[in-house]
């Protein structure tokens, strides 16, 4: 197609000025702002600030750490995949949890959000203790995840998507579910939420459509919108920019700092390094199932462990912005 | 079509207008119906004059033409009953038999338990040696679903089938034409076996050429697929009660009371001894196939992971086609060793099927080793689950297995954890 | 060639009392299999638990409570009770022991373990050992349950209706069965539209996705096994109220292949499509069956390609391959369409 046509398919999607996002004029900063529900008693700005004050070392305790893994360790047959002493995930930040392959980040990210059951090891989220608490409970923790093979359902429309994410539904009763009157009107109050959630992220044309119609780059949206419907206070990103379009990367990169700025935490896997330079506030490196390195994105590069473990498995010269994995 | 039915090897092609006979039925040790072959009866007529004598067949038949209509006696020769025991022991010779004219006179000898003359087995050696031929027999049809599945994801409902037509053809070969070459029915049923496995390997092959490998390149799922195939089981099996009717087949020539004496703690018949022995033999030949062959050796790796087998090279189609074709002949070859411990009829493959899932599930579905496994301990803890509970029960026990495995160890003893969802 | 009794027996197959049966089953299999994507291959044991659990309670179990525990319960309080045994308490528990140990698993365990339990079902309920036999009867099943349903028939019970086609006690129930089965299509319809349904929907088509939202996935495939385990069980005590009998040979495993086939036929997923499925499925199969065996016996078929007894077992052929060809090349049936049907997806 035409840059034209390329420019009218995705016009809702690509913002025009795509620089450094913090304090940027425009969409980003709409944005912004527009996410009246900040997360109460969060703040963002003092929590990155608080971030200075750590230790750049694996393992190192946060000011105020949402989510604390403790000598976690999962082994499949005779390999050991993850063995982590010790790690903390600072509240109301965006950290990235980055490695080389194999290193055994997708792993953790499932331990981590309990979709995986470590061997040994505890796993602690905002103060409750999540061992033994089912995948599904986590979400009414506040934490939600998204997946790497975006998970949008096709078989449902949009805005079915959406209010699925909602929390707490007395329609999802099984006997309440037969008397619409006990649900209604919670349901009318839910799809207000979804549709001015879907004018947030742009995708309020595409309401009444089979998510299955969307390309690839919207249902990525849909995903991240839907799983704001549960009001998390952590979201958890699995290669967010995975397949995704050059031109859309900036419009999601504009809506997780968004969710930051909001006071929700974030935490993200991912191999794409330019997304990890910019907007990411902490970097967590493993390699071979342990963490290697933690710091400011800015100190990662130089770290030699870290060049080491990337160089170990890719040709390449230090860590630089296009190193692609 | 008639020439493919069962039994009727004794109605004569012209019939008399008179005859006297019966079916001799009884009960194994298992409670299993059997019919008892070899039983000698003469019929007297009203003088006391002998009109004949008659042997039940293979299916316990026997008939004895008349002269004519009247009345006549028949008497049983308890020699000949192979350790049965008459249950009206008054009414042998059975007198006053009136004959009608044109009519076959049926008569009934019920017979009771079967006498043992000494203790010559404990019942839990002898099950458990039941136990490992009937597990054999589950093993050697239950590896080509365990393998099927771990290929290709099917779990394959119409796999049963298979079994049950490897077990026709293996009657039609050496019952309804019978190759009795140098004159022996063993030869006959050999080459009725060696056939049967072949036709049974080729039949796979060729429905995963026109079925399995046309819908899994059409990107159908496997639901679909599994449906497909359930659809297929109850198309063939009603194909074969068409052809065959409803009736039990028996391989021939096998006596009931051929037992051979084990160390005093259990017998086996001498059918028996042969399909454990030959089932080992074949079970084992696989099992070192599946080891040292490349072609055994690339089955287990596309079973295992079928990703990962395809980076290293392997070409996955021919894979498969391969696991078709033996899987389904070790089913036809089953097939007819079961055929020859129990008997031939329509619904003996899908019988079988669920005790199949039993051993696969226990050993681990996708797994050959674990088939084999599972299946061994399967058939062991069916046959001696009938210690505790009656007889016409004893799947129950293994079925109840199959679900109480699941919830304890979903992934069978060999199998991996992740495979399971 | 009698085409009165032939059209005749192709409009009992269309609206009667077989029919009734096998859409509420029906029914029961779309919310098992087309809401949830259950694999249910024991729909006939949640029909013989209705139908069961209503003539042991009339049969045996009531006259050995009141032997035992010196009680007076009339056959009609018997038969209420059984009604809710064999509607809510049997059908519970056959979905509870079904789904423990399967609904964590993948779905091909439900599709191993429904057809395992249906087996051993068969099994026990037939066996002539004693101390079941006077619970069951074993294959001669029970009688005498249905008494108190047809004391309730204001049609006269030697009387014909709707142009002779039923008799009274057959009338009834028919009319009963059709209001059930308005009852049961009107709360399939509100449960798939509400929240609930969507949940459902959701885990269908992908479990990982639900779980990520908070939604208990495991919870909801229990729920929705034993609601469609329910509607088959009203089937199954329909038809043995129908038959006055509780057979075992009536609930077997083919007769789950039909619900499937009704189900297929008219498209999982669609409120009124099983209705429709069942209603053709049946028309075809009294059609069929009464057509071919009219032409036997007229000699239109000859005897060499089919007797009166293959006639059977030609449907049933006919019915696997149909079954069979559907799945394959037309998953989504009459009423469903190609992107929600949910055969199409891994």
């Amino acid at each position: 197609m035409t840059g034209d046509q390329f420019e009218d398919k995705f016009k809702d999607d690509l913002i025009p000025d795509a620089g450094p996002l913090a304090g940027a004029a425009g969409e980003v900063s709409d944005m912004r702002v527009a996410v009246s529900d900040k997360i109460a008693g969060v703040d963002s700005v003092a929590a990155r600030a608080a971030l200075a004050d750590v230790a750049r070392e694996p393992g190192a305790k946060k000011p105020d750490p949402i989510l604390i893994a403790d000598g976690v360790v999962r082994r499949y047959g005779g390999l050991t995949a993850v063995d982590v002493e010790h790690v903390e995930v600072q509240r109301g930040v965006i950290t990235a949890l980055i490695g080389p392959n194999g290193a055994g980040k997708t792993t953790l990210f499932n331990l981590l959000t309990n979709f995986d059951t470590p061997d040994q090891g505890t796993r602690v989220f905002d103060g409750h203790n999540i061992d033994k608490v089912p995948a599904h409970k986590i979400a009414n923790y506040g934490m939600v995840r998204t997946f790497q093979l975006t998970k949008a359902l096709s078989k449902m429309t949009v805005i079915e998507n959406m209010k699925l994410g909602g929390t707490g539904q007395k329609g999802e009763s099984m006997w309440r579910s037969v008397l619409p009157f006990t649900w209604r009107a919670q349901e009318n109050a839910l799809e207000e939420r979804a549709d001015a959630l879907l004018d947030r992220f742009k995708l309020s044309h595409m309401r009444d459509e089979f998510a299955g119609t969307m390309s690839g780059g919207q249902r990525k949206l849909l995903e991240m919108a839907r799983a704001l419907m549960v009001e998390p206070s952590m979201v958890m990103l699995d290669e967010p920019m995975a397949g995704v379009n050059p031109a859309l990367t900036q419009s999601l990169l504009g809506h997780v700092t968004g969710l930051r700025d909001a006071g929700m935490t974030v935490l993200f896997v991912e191999h794409d390094m330019d997304m990890v330079q910019e907007i990411s506030d902490w970097v967590i490196v493993m390699a071979e199932g342990r963490i290697i390195a933690e710091g400011p994105p800015a100190s990662i590069g130089q770290n030699k462990a870290v060049v080491d473990a990337y160089l170990g498995s890719n040709h390449g010269s230090a860590l630089d912005l296009d190193t692609e994995l | 079509m008639a020439f493919l039915s069962f039994g009727g090897s004794v109605a004569a092609q012209d019939d008399p207008a008179e005859s006297v006979g019966g079916t001799m039925r009884a009960k194994d040790d298992a409670g299993d119906p059997i019919f008892v072959e070899g039983v000698e009866f003469t019929v007297f007529d009203a003088d006391g004059n002998e009109v004949g004598t008659g042997t039940t067949d293979a299916e316990g038949v026997w008939l004895v033409r008349l002269p004519g209509s009247g009345v006549y006696s028949v008497e049983l020769n308890v020699d000949t009953l192979q350790g049965f025991a008459l249950r009206n022991v008054e009414k042998n010779p059975l007198t006053g038999v009136e004959v009608q004219p044109n009519t076959q006179k049926n008569t009934l000898f019920p017979l009771g338990e079967r006498v043992v003359e000494e203790p010559n087995s404990i019942r839990p050696v002898q099950l458990f040696v039941d136990g490992i031929k009937l597990g054999m027999i589950i093993a050697m049809c239950a590896i080509g679903l365990s393998l099927i599945y771990g290929t290709t994801g099917l779990t394959n409902f119409a796999h049963g089938e298979m079994v049950t037509f490897g077990a026709m053809i293996g009657y039609v070969f050496h019952v309804t034409w019978q190759f009795d070459f140098l004159g022996s029915w063993m030869t006959s049923l050999a080459f009725a076996a060696v056939m049967a496995t072949i036709i049974t390997g080729a039949v796979g092959g060729l429905f995963n050429e026109l079925v399995w490998k046309r819908l899994r390149n059409r990107g159908a799922s496997l639901i679909s697929a599994l449906v497909v195939s359930i659809g297929l089981s109850i198309f063939f099996r009603y194909v074969f009660l068409y052809q065959f009717g409803g009736r039990a087949g028996f391989y021939r020539d096998f006596r009931i009371g051929d037992q051979v004496e084990f160390f005093g703690i259990f017998t086996m018949l001498r059918k028996d001894i042969f399909i454990v022995v030959f089932g080992s033999l074949v079970l084992l030949g696989v099992a070192t196939a599946l080891r040292k062959t490349r072609v055994g050796k690339a089955m287990r790796a596309v079973a295992d992971n079928r990703d990962l087998a395809e980076s290293s090279g392997i070409d996955v189609e021919q894979v498969i086609k391969y696991v078709w074709i033996v899987g389904s002949a070790l089913a036809g070859l089953g097939g007819v060793l079961f055929g020859l411990t129990e008997n031939v009829n329509w619904e003996m493959g899908f019988r079988l099927l669920l005790l199949m899932f039993a051993g696969v599930t226990l050993g681990g579905l996708g797994t050959a080793y674990g088939a084999l496994l599972g299946s061994l301990i399967a058939g062991v803890f069916i046959q001696m689950s009938t210690l505790l509970i009656p007889g016409d029960m004893k799947n129950v026990g293994a079925l109840l297995a199959l679900i109480v495995i699941l919830l304890v160890r979903p992934q069978g003893l060999l199998g991996r954890a992740e495979r399971i969802g | 060639m009698d085409w009165g009794s032939i059209i005749e027996s192709l409009v009992r197959g269309l609206i009667g009392e077989s029919f009734i049966v096998f859409a509420l089953a029906a029914i029961g299999l779309n919310v098992h299999f087309g809401f949830t994507g259950l694999l249910n291959f024991g729909q006939a044991v949640f029909m013989a638990a209705g139908a069961y659990g209503l003539a042991m309670m009339v049969a045996t179990i009531g006259p050995a409570a009141n032997r035992n525990f010196g009680w007076n319960l009339s056959e009609g309080t018997l038969f209420w009770l059984g009604i809710f045994v064999g509607v809510i308490v049997f059908p519970v528990i056959f979905a509870l022991v079904m789904g423990i140990p399967t609904l964590r698993l993948r779905a091909d365990y439900l599709a191993i373990v429904t057809i395992a339990v249906a087996e051993i079902f068969r099994i026990v309920v037939r066996s002539p050992t004693p101390g079941i036999k006077k619970w069951t009867n074993s294959s001669d099943g029970l009688t005498g349950f249905s008494g108190t349903f047809y004391d309730m028939s204001p049609f006269g019970t030697q009387e014909r209706y709707l142009f002779n086609l039923f008799t009274g006690n057959q009338m009834f129930l028919v009319i009963v069965g059709w209001v059930v089965l308005a009852i049961a299509a009107t709360i399939c319809w509100l449960l798939i539209r509400s929240p609930w349904g969507r949940v459902l929907k959701a885990i269908r088509e992908d479990e990982d996705a639900a779980r990520s939202l908070g939604k208990n996935a495991y919870s909801y495939k229990m729920q929705a096994l034993i609601i469609g385990g329910i509607f088959g069980a009203v089937g199954g005590m329909i038809r043995a109220i129908g038959f006055s009998v509780a057979q075992p040979d009536n609930f077997i495993t083919d007769v789950t292949f039909f619900v499937w086939v009704a189900l297929i036929l008219g498209g999982a997923g669609k409120v009124l499509a099983p209705i429709v499925g069942a209603s053709l499925f049946f028309g075809l199969l009294s059609f069929s069956d009464t057509f071919l065996r009219e032409g036997v016996s007229a000699d239109v078929i000859p005897d060499a390609i089919m007797t009166g007894t293959q006639v059977g077992q030609v449907r049933f052929m006919i019915m696997g391959l149909g079954l069979a060809l559907l799945a394959a090349f037309r998953p989504q049936g009459i009423f469903g369409n190609k992107e929600e049907m949910a055969l199409d997806d891994r």
